[in-house]
């Protein structure tokens, strides 16, 4: 429908992170897409923590601005995707960077960040009990936004249904 | 408020719903004499589901639904959405609908700072400063209601540009809105930001540091008081906030008082934006051509917006199909949450109205 | 005659007709009802003029409830004054729009610790039917299971203007009823 993208060239801070991922981490990450502003990677469970803090160290993002889960049940997988932002660094502001991990549904447990960065308690928490992902090293995964008295699936998954819609919809 | 004793020195308080200085949350403190020991906060009493629901509606479906979440901040909160979703239907809207949205998001700041004044000044028992805030405001809300055509909830800021033009007579009345509000601030600051019991009160009290600011991730009037002069409009500029002349104040005494005083100058900074907007528009479309079932590429987005209490932002993951994958919605009231426990742990129990309030901490808006 | 009077000054002025008035109502109607009744038309009148809501938030619809407080709309001419104290002293709870599941038995135990004779407006599309929220799995689709209301008050946010005219509606509810 439309002609393909012309090639973005990217700004110089979005390159040098790219270098550094790829020279320092290698294939313990893949690039999924790299535009101006938003760079978003992937990688295993095990390898989360030891990303988390090259972001942290290295590449200097010192928040996490967000943590979305994701329920893919064609896939069934769960995709945890935390996003990373830099406030100290003036240049790197405009710079968010997501890194995304997929766990098998019916084993959801994903290693806390909350270590590395104190900014994903509340974060971790939440997806925790809208999606029944287990942060795995959180002190505190209990109710935070749904009622005390909730015993349904957690509510974000796709099997979840809406009860005031139908069926169809 | 409910009392329990749980040690000889120690008693647990719970301040919950039903409180005039608690809003729609509930949190528990522990004191022992008259420090805090321990902060517990329980939200979740206004949590609509409003993510599950975006997936059962197309994009401009729900427009009013997310709109809702935040009745403070309205054109801020749905901004990020429209944007997010022009990014995945690939489409560019015109610059008069950019304009328009920053004049409509720089009313709605005010009118969120001055509400925000309102319940500062009734919380540390000042309720002129209660009264004469919530008049004014109401002087503003007219200027959004000439632009959007409802009190507070219009929907302006859709998918594709905004949903109508200004009438012609808006300048000359926001002008002469602006020049009484300007004499207006000299008044408040009299009563009430230069009142030696609000000095009193405020100074010192509350200190949030630089270093852990940063690492709490607190954004918005909490950031730039603990001396970081960070701002989305200044960091990623969106619309045509990079043509625009305006300071984002920030502090270095990082205290409840530095928190109260970039409100203030927010506000000042916010009318001169809508002056030099008012200046440089020029006429044109102000929607770009869009049908409600408009698809969306496979794909994801996040977009970043400076709200009234802080930067939100929302991400998009979209199976192109006419209606949102998921919708995961960062907002700013929750992400300064974490703020509190760490802000009233050894406090005095007479500080806590004056520290909590200032945080901006909007139930609704944190619950979504 | 009534039905000129009914288009001008509303449904009161249709059932009392012309006549002189005087603070509480027409001349004609204060005798009459001070003369039957007495001890029912003094206590409505102290009770209708001095209707003092809870102050418990319930969702966003509090930020119009707020503009009615504020200087242009002024609820306090009406009585209506948020009492900050406790709520023992209270009889009117406002249900600001949305209940969710949780605050649901919190509305419920606030409404009965309050003492008799207490009334209930349901504030908002979202405590009438759950408004834009009524297909959410954490709302009720509607306040009136939970506390028994007497003025529902359309609006999404209802204009302060519409909440008034809710006060007045309950004011002449409260006129006509026998003592409880």
């Amino acid at each position: 429908m439309s002609s393909p993208p012309a090639k973005i060239e990217l700004p110089n801070e979005e390159k040098a992170i790219l270098d550094s991922v790829a020279s320092k981490l290698g294939d313990k990450v893949k690039v999924l897409f790299a535009k101006p502003n938003r760079i978003k990677i992937s990688t295993r469970t095990d390898n989360l923590v030891d990303v988390a803090k090259f972001a942290r160290d290295e590449l200097h993002f010192d928040q996490c601005a967000n943590v979305t889960g994701t329920d893919f049940p064609k896939d069934k997988q769960i995709e945890v995707t935390y996003h990373f932002g830099s406030i100290d660094d003036a240049g790197l502001r405009r710079v968010i960077l997501a890194v995304a991990c997929r766990v098998p549904s019916t084993a959801p447990e994903v290693p806390s960040l909350i270590d590395v960065y104190p900014s994903a308690n509340l974060h971790e928490r939440e997806q925790a009990e809208m999606l029944g992902v287990i942060f795995k090293g959180h002190p505190n995964l209990t109710r935070l936004l749904l009622p005390e008295d909730w015993t349904d699936i957690p509510p974000m998954l796709k099997a979840y249904r809406l009860p005031g819609r139908l069926e169809s919809e | 408020m409910f009392t329990q004793q749980i040690e000889d020195d120690k008693l647990t308080v719970s301040i919950g719903p039903q409180h005039p200085g608690a809003g729609h949350f509930r949190f528990t403190i522990t004191v022992e004499g008259d420090t805090i020991v321990d902060v517990l906060p329980d939200p979740g009493y206004v949590h609509r589901g409003a993510e599950k629901q975006t997936e059962y509606r197309n994009y401009l479906q729900s427009i009013p639904m997310l709109e809702r979440s935040s009745l403070t901040d309205v054109t801020n909160i749905i901004m990020p959405y429209s944007m997010a979703a022009e990014e995945l239907m690939g489409i560019e809207i015109p610059p008069r609908a950019k304009y328009l949205r920053m004049i409509m998001s720089e009313n709605q700041r005010i009118i969120s700072h001055l509400y925000w004044m309102g319940i500062q000044g009734i919380f540390l028992g000042h309720s002129t400063a209660f009264m004469w805030p919530l008049g004014d405001r109401d002087i503003f809300i007219d200027l959004g209601q000439m632009i959007g055509g409802a009190r507070i909830t219009y929907s302006y800021a859709i998918p594709g540009g905004v949903r109508n033009d200004m009438p012609e007579d808006f300048k000359d009345r926001a002008l002469k809105v602006f020049n009484y509000f300007e004499k207006r601030l000299v008044d408040y600051e009299r009563i009430f930001f230069q009142n030696p019991l609000f000095l009193k009160r405020t100074q010192g009290v509350g200190v949030l540091p630089r270093s852990e600011a940063i690492s709490l991730g607190v954004v918005g009037q909490v950031l730039r008081a603990s001396n970081v002069k960070s701002d989305v409009r200044i960091d990623e500029p969106y619309n045509f906030y990079r043509d625009i002349d305006f300071e984002v104040p920030s502090f270095d005494t990082c205290d409840t008082w530095a928190r109260c005083m970039v409100h203030l100058i927010e506000m000042k900074q916010s009318m001169r934006i809508i002056r030099q907007c008012l200046d440089k528009m020029q006429p044109g479309p102000v929607r770009a051509k869009l049908s409600p079932q408009q698809r969306t590429v496979v794909g994801e987005a996040y977009t970043r917006v400076e709200a009234a209490r802080g930067a939100m932002s929302y991400h998009i993951i979209s199976d192109g199909s006419t209606k949102p994958y998921r919708v995961k919605i960062s907002v700013p009231s929750f992400r300064n949450l974490i703020a509190l426990k760490r802000l009233l742990i050894g406090s005095h129990v007479a500080d806590m109205p004056a520290i909590y309030w200032s945080l901006d901490y909007w139930p609704v808006e944190a619950d979504k | 005659m009534t039905e000129q009077v009914a288009a001008k000054k509303g449904p009161a002025a249709a059932r009392d007709g012309p006549g002189l008035n005087v603070l509480v109502g027409t001349v004609k109607n204060v005798i009459r009802e001070a003369l039957t009744d007495p001890v029912t038309y003094l206590a409505n009148w102290g009770r209708l003029y001095s209707l003092w809501p809870v102050h418990l938030e319930t969702a966003c619809c509090s930020i119009e409830f707020g503009a009615v407080s504020g200087p242009r709309f002024d609820c306090e001419r009406y009585g209506i004054l948020e009492a900050f104290g406790s709520l023992r002293q209270c009889d009117l709870v406002v249900v600001h729009g949305t209940v969710t599941r949780k605050m649901a038995p919190r509305l419920r135990w606030i409404y009965d610790q309050m003492p008799e004779p207490k009334y209930c407006i349901a504030m908002g599309a979202c405590s009438i039917t759950g408004g834009v929220y009524f297909d959410s799995y954490n709302v009720l689709p509607g306040v009136d299971q939970v506390v028994p209301v007497d003025v529902y008050v359309p609006g999404c946010p209802p204009r302060p203007e519409e909440l008034i005219d809710a006060f007045l509606l309950l004011q002449d509810k409260i006129r006509k009823q026998s003592i409880r």
